[in-house]
């Protein structure tokens, strides 16, 4: 077994390690010499230029993406102009003011707002964008003085702003939005000379620089104090200036690269020099360096303290004495029960099983994350109350880590880095870089809900898939139906919306068919102009709001004869547009009627639309159409009742002119009424008779009229005109409403014999009440009387009571 | 709305004010920065010295041209205020549009949506609230309100567990089931893991059961609705019996202002007698004062200081007992002139008799001495409704004449109504000559000789004899099941179906012995304080073995209901 502690270095208090990664599968015939390279952090693929500065215009040089692995991921030829700079961002354009300038230099940057892009121009002009999927180009002021590009500078970002710090050499500005204000560094001795290189930590929160003569200033970024200043040594500028930290450093570094030196120069002023043979590219993450070189790649990065713990030579941790007693224990040696008790005196098991699990996860190499893991194991046993879920964890993240470092897969994260990336935008990586059977075999290990998971795995897969040129529509869709099937989660529309991208219209219509949101299958439709499918698919999906939109849409794109027989197929949508059309086109709703030969809807169209004309001739017109529909609608009852309807309009008109009656609108009832309100007996007599007013109804108005009146002799000549159609009662009893108690009694004898007690009741004549019930033998008809009946009508009562009894 | 942080006036639709009075109260909303509260109408906004505008609306397109001469007015004055819409229950891309095309849409900071399809009415009632509901459906063939209807059921399910048993009669509910199985496939996977709440879902359309809105109801709750109209949960009564009587004092100033009460089952003595029939209501009023003022009298038992205390201590609720009290004598009281009332009984009489299937084919003099009399059209309405779906249709003479004698007396616009009532199969031509009426009432007994008003024991106490098709439909469902009354399903409109919904595993509900199972009953284009209380009869019977939940597009009466499918063209000439 190899010592762990021999990659180690001190520096300071504390150690780096500088751990093999992998040998670069790539095989590059002229190494990384002339490369523009870029790796992308958290493992991330490298991209790589060969000859950016073009020997003649005609060369084409070829950019070339590996994993970081070194397997190659794509390649294809540069047909743009000299490369200045290469990172990583999203495809996009700055536009054109960049292209007349000319580009002297550039940096990406990543921040919380996403992937920005800083350029130097032509006319020493700097100009950002703080992030390129919502790209907004600012151009930062002027810088006093500058000619050309500065000596060196970086981009910062502070206080939710984002900054250049720029050298020219002797001054040090910070350029921001609006200003461009000259600073310094504090504590830089005078005679350190101007600044060569500048780089910033990976959280944009230490910078460090560096002097012609030398010297490495380091501090924080926003430059209000020093943390360190070392003399290098070295008066040749470096080629590449990398923070090494970790989070929650003990001692933080820069590393310096030279053609042949490596310098690890720590803020203790320590250093630590590696010499390297090849041609290096240094990559900043967030808890080390990555230092590729054409043969190889290796991870530089300071101990994690706990690691620093468990493997010092003779550390005595509880971790250390935990991995010692399994050692022991494994050898069948009692010794193990020594270190047990060892820590169990501290009562520090615990804490020596967290060490273990942790440490193990910061170990790269798997027969030590074992060995770790077994020795936590072994201690959880003599642990009673111990919480399983840290060992589970890392051990399923431990087999994930592993599993994608891979060199087939090549992506080297470290733990830490896994953790501050997530598993989600991890699994999103390697769907991208499309090892669908590992993610999918990931997210079912890990137990993810298959909504963020598979579902989400497939979905790529599948969109991905459509774009396969060479397989047949009918492959596709089958293939896709097989593995995503009804996987919750997984959009068919948004496949088939890729598929109708790559322009396969059939394609994503069988997609399409897949999807079982109706809804989300609309707005896909009426892209690919499929818009009946997506009519009906919009009813099917019972929003009628979708309805209403597709309706909209078509009544726009198609000439109205297409329209209305598109809607003529889809009940639902023709009455919603009905609907709309009753609250916004009524002339329209004619039209569709008239379509249909709905002849009953036409006719109450016309109804309706009568009463909104102003005018009495225009309405009467409306009402003629009413009934000509309401005919053809073999309505005959309605066409009578409207041809009835002008007639009394007419009617009304004339009276109204000739006698100001103010009747035009009443109803024929009201018509009556006002008539005989206003004496006008024979108009009123010839309505009744005109429009065949039930007798009934006509006979109680007239009395009532009469009586409200007064008339009580007309009302009496008219009780006489014939048979009462409403019996005498009626008479009676509005007699009674009038408080004419004389009147009423001469109707009371007409009353036929069932109303007679009523009628007598109703003029408060006890006695005859009491002579009509006793006659006609009614018991029921006795008790109202009784009921009617007070203390003083005792001789009433006893006849009553007597009839009553006599009776049985 | 908590995330609004500054001052903000609220601009509301106003059909939305009532029923956002029973989940949020103007002073909750006070809290929350609101300072003051509009009511949406044309023209320009009232001033309000606020940063931020919201709307509050329905989607509705003529809402939105009244918001766009709001903006347009409110553009000239200040600039600076931002203005935002919710849409209730949810957004509308037509009304986007419409919004865009007035040009104002960009004047929006926010447009969001409220989702507010179920609003609880009380511990056992949801409402949509969605006036227009049956007349969309059955009128209009616009089935937004049963897009709610389904969203609705689908946020339910997602809060209290997938109902497992969907049953259903007549097309709106099958066309809910169908999107509510639609909904779940497509949110399959996102599946909560919540043990189901309900049972059984029952789906009801209205027009399965035309009969039973129209009869007067006979409960304490239902007449209160008939005669003052309950909105909201609140009911507005003429101020007379109502005033303070103080002694000594005379009272010569009535009150003028009506008297509004909230009316729900928190109230103790409300939820007692709510759902009894109201000659019933009599004798448990009298019976609850007679508790009351025993329970004064106690005082003077309390000897010890610890006795006088619990005695005070109890005394704030004996008096809100004794305002409830007091409130619902005079209540009581009102509903007692009515009733008692020959019109009254008239017009139940002849309810009755339609009910029974006495002389329905005829002309009855009863109505058509109403129409003489020129009682509400609505009244007329109702028992013609009546009369016709009894008959299984009016014949072509009695039906011409009704409709002659309302045009004749309530004028010719109402041609457009009664078209309506005719498309709704409320009024129909009789055009076979079999009458389906009786053998649904005999085979559901839905007539009821003795029905007893104090200690019912059938559900047809609410109508005093006649048992709601709806609730008695509810009630075989459940016990022996529909199966038995396949052949009166037939004379329904509408398929009747059942359709069950996968539980995750582990989700089945072992139940113990004597637990009741519970219902969700939901009624499609409205449904009556009666049939509610016949539910509610049917939860409390012992040996029902079933609660029942009752959710509805609409609460409504005869009235209410008629009146919703009514069109009264306005005149414009001058």
């Amino acid at each position: 077994m190899t010592f762990i502690t021999a990659n180690w270095n001190p520096l300071g208090e504390a150690f780096y390690r500088k751990s093999e990664l992998y040998e670069m599968c790539w095989n590059l015939r002229d190494g990384l010499r002339d490369c523009l390279v870029a790796a992308a952090p958290y493992g991330g693929p490298i991209a790589l230029l060969r000859e950016p500065v073009r020997r003649s215009p005609s060369s084409r040089p070829q950019l070339e993406i590996y994993s970081a692995s070194g397997v190659s991921i794509a390649s294809f030829p540069w047909k743009s102009g000299p490369v200045v700079h290469l990172g990583w961002t999203r495809h996009f354009s700055m536009g054109q003011e960049v292209v007349q300038s000319q580009v002297l230099e550039a940096k990406v940057f990543h921040s919380p707002y996403g992937t920005g892009v800083a350029i130097v121009t032509g006319s020493s002009r700097f100009i950002m964008a703080t992030n390129i999927d919502d790209l907004k180009l600012r151009r930062l002021p002027e810088v006093p003085g500058l000619q050309g590009k500065p000596s060196c500078w970086v981009v910062l970002n502070q206080d939710r702003q984002t900054k250049v710090l720029l050298s020219t050499g002797s001054e040090l500005y910070i350029l921001d939005n609006t200003s461009c204000t000259a600073v310094s560094l504090p504590g830089l001795a005078p005679q350190g000379g101007s600044i060569v290189h500048m780089s910033v930590s990976f959280s944009y929160k230490y910078l460090a620089v560096l002097t012609d003569s030398g010297h490495l200033w380091t501090g924080p970024s926003h430059l209000q104090d020093k943390m360190s200043e070392v003399d290098t040594k070295k008066l040749t500028p470096p080629k590449q200036m990398v923070w090494c930290r970790r989070p929650k450093s003990q001692q933080p570094s820069v590393v310096l690269m030279w053609d042949r030196l490596l310098m690890v120069v720590g803020v203790c002023q320590d250093t630590i020099q590696f010499p390297t043979e090849d041609q290096c590219v240094l990559v900043g993450e967030m808890d080390g360096v990555r230092i590729i070189s054409s043969t190889n790649q290796e991870l530089l990065q300071e101990v994690p303290l706990v690691c620093q713990e468990i493997f010092k030579i003779a550390s005595m941790a509880p971790g250390a004495l935990l991995l010692e007693a399994h050692r022991e224990y494994e050898k069948s040696s009692q010794k193990a029960d020594e270190y047990l008790r060892e820590i169990k005196e501290q009562s520090m098991l615990g804490e020596a099983v967290s060490q273990c699990i942790e440490a193990a996860g910061h170990e790269y190499d798997p027969n030590t994350q074992k060995s770790l893991m077994r020795a936590a194991s072994f201690g959880k046993c003599f642990l009673t109350d111990f919480s399983p879920g840290q060992f589970v964890t890392t051990c399923r993240e431990l087999r994930v880590l592993n599993s994608v470092r891979e060199s087939s897969v090549g992506l080297p994260l470290t733990h830490t880095q896994f953790k501050q990336m997530t598993l989600q935008v991890l699994i999103d990586r390697l769907v991208y870089r499309q090892f669908y059977p590992l993610a999918i075999e990931m997210c079912r290990y890990l137990k993810i809900p298959d909504y963020q998971g598979v579902s989400r795995v497939l979905k790529h897969w599948a969109s991905c898939k459509v774009q396969q040129k060479d397989l047949s529509d009918e492959a596709i869709a089958r293939a896709m139906c097989a593995k995503v099937g009804d996987s919750p989660g997984v959009s068919y529309s948004d496949i088939a919306a890729k598929a109708y991208e790559c322009g396969r219209t059939e394609l994503a219509i069988k997609l399409l068919d897949f999807e079982a949101r109706s809804g989300e299958q609309v707005p896909l439709l009426l892209k690919m102009k499929r818009s009946q499918l997506a009519l009906s698919k919009a009813v099917e999906s019972g929003d009628t709001d979708l309805v209403y939109t597709v309706v909209t849409y078509l009544k726009n794109e198609m000439n109205r004869g297409d329209f209305f027989m598109t809607l003529r197929n889809q009940p639902v949508a023709l009455s919603l547009y009905r609907q709309f059309c009753k609250l916004q086109e009524q002339e329209t709703l004619k039209d569709l009627y008239n379509q249909d030969d709905d002849h009953k809807e036409l006719a109450n169209y016309y109804v309706t639309a009568s009463y909104r004309e102003k005018r009495l001739e225009s309405r009467l017109s409306l009402l003629q159409s009413a009934v000509d529909e309401y005919n053809k609608a073999k309505n005959e009852f309605s066409a009578k009742a409207t041809e009835e309807e002008m007639r009394l309009l007419r009617f009304q008109r004339k009276l109204d002119d000739e006698k100001g009656a103010g009747l035009l609108e009443l109803s024929l009832q009201a018509t009556m009424e006002a008539l005989l309100a206003l004496g006008l007996y024979k108009q009123a007599e010839q309505l009744y008779r005109d429009f065949r007013v039930p007798d009934k109804r006509y006979w109680w108005l007239k009395l009532k009229s009469l009586a409200e009146k007064e008339e009580w002799d007309e009302l009496e000549k008219f009780s006489k005109s014939k048979k009462s159609p409403i019996g005498y009662l009626a008479f009676v009893e509005v007699c009674m409403k009038s408080n004419n108690k004389y009147e009423a009694k001469k109707y009371v004898s007409k009353v036929t014999p069932e109303q007679r007690v009523k009628a007598h009741l109703a003029i408060s004549d006890l006695d005859g009440a009491a002579d009509a019930a006793i006659e006609r033998k009614n018991d029921s008809e006795i008790a109202t009387v009784l009921s009617r009946c007070s203390a003083a009508d005792r001789l009433l009562i006893e006849r009553l009571n007597r009839a009553s009894t006599a009776k049985k | 709305m908590g995330d609004t942080t500054f001052m903000q006036a609220i601009v509301w639709d106003e059909y939305l004010t009532g029923p956002f009075g029973l989940i949020a109260q103007y002073s909750l909303l006070k809290e929350h920065e609101v300072e003051k509260m509009f009511t949406l109408k044309s023209g320009k906004l009232p001033s309000a010295d606020v940063k931020n505008i919201i709307f509050f609306v329905r989607p509705r397109l003529e809402l939105m041209d009244i918001i766009a001469e709001n903006v347009f007015s409110e553009d000239k004055m200040h600039s600076s205020r931002d203005f935002h819409i919710l849409f209730v229950p949810r957004r509308s891309m037509l009304c986007e549009q419409r919004l865009k095309e007035q040009g104002v849409l960009a004047s929006f900071v926010n447009i969001d949506e409220y989702i507010l399809d179920l609003i609880p009415y009380d511990g056992d009632l949801l409402s949509m609230e969605y006036e227009s509901a049956f007349r969309e459906c059955y009128l209009e063939n616009d089935q937004t309100s049963l897009y709610h209807t389904a969203k609705g059921l689908m946020t339910l399910q997602a809060l209290y567990g997938t109902i497992p048993q969907i049953y259903g009669k007549g097309d709106c509910a099958r066309h809910v089931a169908n999107m509510m199985l639609r909904m779940k496939r497509e949110f399959a996977g996102s599946q909560n893991q919540i043990l189901p709440v309900f049972d059984t879902l029952l789906l009801l359309d209205r027009n399965i059961d035309l009969l039973t809105p129209l009869a007067t109801q006979l409960t304490y709750e239902g007449l209160i609705d008939e005669i003052y109209g309950i909105t909201n949960g609140y009911v507005k009564l003429p101020p007379e019996k109502f005033a303070q009587k103080k002694q000594g004092e005379a009272s010569k100033d009535l009150p003028t202002e009506s008297k509004k009460l909230q009316l729900n089952s928190a109230e103790e003595l409300y939820a007692e007698i709510r759902d009894k029939n109201f000659n019933a209501v009599g004798a448990a009023l009298s019976k609850k004062a007679k508790i009351i003022s025993a329970a004064f009298e106690e005082r003077h038992n309390a000897k010890t200081v610890g006795e006088i205390k619990q005695f005070v201590s109890q005394l704030p609720h004996m008096q809100a007992a004794r305002s409830s009290l007091a409130n619902h004598t005079s209540i009581a009281e009102l509903i007692k002139d009515i009733t008692t009332s020959e019109a009254f009984f008239e017009n139940l009489t002849v309810e009755q008799e339609f009910m029974t299937g006495v002389d329905t084919d005829k002309v009855n003099t009863y109505i058509e001495d109403c129409i003489a009399q020129k009682d509400p059209l609505i009244k007329i309405l109702r028992l013609m409704c009546m009369q016709s779906v009894c008959n299984n249709g009016l014949k072509q003479k009695v039906f011409e004449y009704y409709k002659r004698e309302i045009l004749q007396t309530y004028g010719y616009e109402h041609i457009l109504t009664l078209n309506n009532l005719e498309k709704a199969s409320l009024l129909k031509l009789q055009t076979s000559s079999r009458n389906n009426y009786p053998t649904i009432r005999k085979t559901l007994k839905l007539w009821m000789e003795d029905a007893n008003e104090q200690n019912p024991n059938d559900i047809s106490y609410v109508y005093s004899g006649y048992a709601p098709l709806s609730v008695r439909l509810t009630q075989v469902l459940a016990r022996p099941g529909w199966r038995s009354i396949e052949e009166v399903l037939k004379l329904l409109p509408g398929p009747h179906f059942e359709e069950r919904q996968q539980l995750p595993a582990g989700l089945h509900k072992k139940r113990q012995q004597g637990e009741n199972r519970t219902t969700l009953v939901f009624f499609l284009g409205g449904v009556s304080y009666a049939e509610i209380a016949a539910l509610r009869f049917l939860s409390q019977m012992e040996d029902s073995g079933m609660e029942y939940i009752i959710a509805t597009t609409k609460l409504l009466n005869g009235t209410t209901w008629i009146k919703s499918l009514m069109d009264r063209p306005e005149s414009q000439i001058s």
